[in-house]
């Protein structure tokens, strides 16, 4: 059973900061279990772009979709609450500063959702939390909380927070730029795992080397705009445009 | 001149552990309320429309702005003459406890805002509402990093509910008065009661210690 419907849809999109144009009309599309990541410099909008898919970041014009509906729906007070909370539900985000809850154990940060949004028991929840801290390597961290671990590790359970709501498709903003570079790793073999079970993912990362191997596609952002996008091995090796090549310089030389 | 002699006071000891009882009793239901208010109140005055701010806004300069003596009388004395009529012991913990209410509010208010705005970009991300962010995420990041503050509050809070004596709760202060009354020894009720508030604080101050210590781990 195919569904070629895509999964994440953005059309012509559009977001200002004051004066500051940040996307100047995006289009994007992700098929379902496709991994796009999503590089450029600094400023360059595409951590705006991807907060902008879950209504994290008001777009100013233009739509976003996941898997046949209308994300930022012209709806106003509660009922647009109601309604991007449960599109939010399906959108697992994972976030550069993990954003974990330090006052929760690592427990409590990934059965929260489940328990209070989707009134799974605690035991289900439970079960749940264990069965998602084995697939990230933590299943010994249950009652930890989150200022024991070390950046990787919160990353990861993090991670596992998001995946506890099931999410149809995973955003990840520059989830290892925070972390020491010997912790990237665990959390990029994470991310593979995820690859490897077919989870949709859009990933915006300042890493070439793990988007090149991870990513079916891999756009290039600058000034708000997309300059370039393909499969990795044309972009990270003969991209078209020179913008897209001054930047890869600068990164691939690194 | 008399010598201090505090075997005067051993008679009224039942009276006075009465007056102990009370005062706890006392502090501990204004605490609950001033805290319960505190949060209600802080969260108000940061995420409510303009048309209910300012009413709350108002009542908190009310309420810092006079003596909570003279808020216990007119909530005691005169809501009578409105045909409101609150016992004694309420009266005293709808006083003290709106009264430290509005200072908690101020600490609770300070403590929202410190919350890293990331914490609310986790809670939504996963779905949840404004209202939920704010009950299973932002209050209670902002009460763990705020427990000082609020700590020293219900300290003062419990040293200020001597302040209900007058308007007739048999609480420590009253009790002792009563002694006093009787035996015409001021200094030695005075300073019993005195060494009893501090006792109090004492336990007090190694409760909200050990909350403290607790609180450490998770933040």
């Amino acid at each position: 059973m195919t569904d070629l419907r895509p999964m994440v849809e953005v059309k012509g999109a559009r977001k200002s900061f004051g004066a500051l144009q940040v996307l100047k009309g995006i289009d994007l599309s992700v098929d379902r279990g496709q991994i796009v990541a999503i590089i450029g410099p600094s400023g360059s909008g595409k951590s705006t772009l991807l907060r902008s898919i879950n209504h994290l970041e008001t777009l100013n014009a233009g739509e976003v979709w996941l898997d046949g509906e209308l994300v930022n729906q012209p709806l106003k007070g509660r009922a647009f609450e109601r309604h991007i909370n449960a599109v939010r539900q399906q959108m697992g985000m994972v976030f550069q500063h993990f954003n974990l809850f330090p006052h929760l154990s690592v427990l409590d940060n990934i059965t929260m959702g489940p328990i209070v949004l989707k009134g799974t028991s605690k035991r289900d929840a439970r079960g749940l939390a264990e069965e998602l801290l084995g697939k990230v390597g933590l299943a010994e961290k249950i009652d930890e909380f989150p200022s024991r671990l070390s950046g990787g590790q919160k990353q990861r359970v993090a991670i596992a927070r998001a995946l506890a709501m099931q999410p149809k498709v995973m955003l990840f903003d520059e989830a290892t730029s925070a972390l020491d570079p010997e912790l990237v790793d665990e959390v990029n073999a994470v991310m593979r795992q995820l690859a490897a079970e077919h989870m949709t993912m859009l990933i915006v990362t300042h890493e070439m080397r793990f988007a090149g191997e991870v990513a079916d596609r891999v756009l290039f952002m600058d000034g708000g705009v997309v300059v370039e996008e393909g499969v990795p091995q044309d972009m990270f090796r003969a991209p078209q445009h020179e913008r897209t090549r001054t930047f890869l310089r600068k990164y691939l030389a690194a | 001149m008399q010598g201090l002699d505090f075997s005067v006071v051993l008679p009224y000891s039942g009276i006075l552990w009465m007056g102990v009882w009370w005062t706890v009793v006392l502090t501990v239901s204004s605490a609950v309320v001033s805290f319960i208010f505190g949060i209600v109140f802080a969260v108000t005055l940061l995420y409510a429309p303009k048309i209910v701010t300012y009413p709350v806004r108002s009542f908190i300069w009310l309420f810092m702005g006079t003596p909570l003596l003279l808020q216990l009388f007119l909530i005691y004395y005169g809501l009578v003459q409105i045909g409101i009529d609150i016992p004694a012991l309420a009266a005293g913990i709808i006083g003290l406890g709106l009264h430290f209410a509005v200072y908690n509010a101020d600490i609770l208010r300070a403590g929202i805002v410190a919350v890293d705005p990331g914490q609310a970009e986790g809670a939504r991300s996963i779905g949840f509402s404004r209202l939920q962010t704010l009950r299973y995420v932002v209050v209670p990041q902002a009460v763990r990093n705020t427990a000082p503050p609020i700590g020293s509050n219900m300290i003062a809070l419990l040293k200020e509910s001597s302040l209900v004596s007058v308007i007739g709760i048999a609480e420590l202060v009253h009790a002792a008065q009563l002694g006093i009354s009787e035996t015409f020894r001021p200094f030695e009720f005075y300073l019993t009661a005195a060494a009893l508030y501090y006792i109090l604080n004492l336990v007090l101050e190694a409760g909200l210690r050990r909350v403290e210590r607790k609180v450490e781990v998770s933040r």
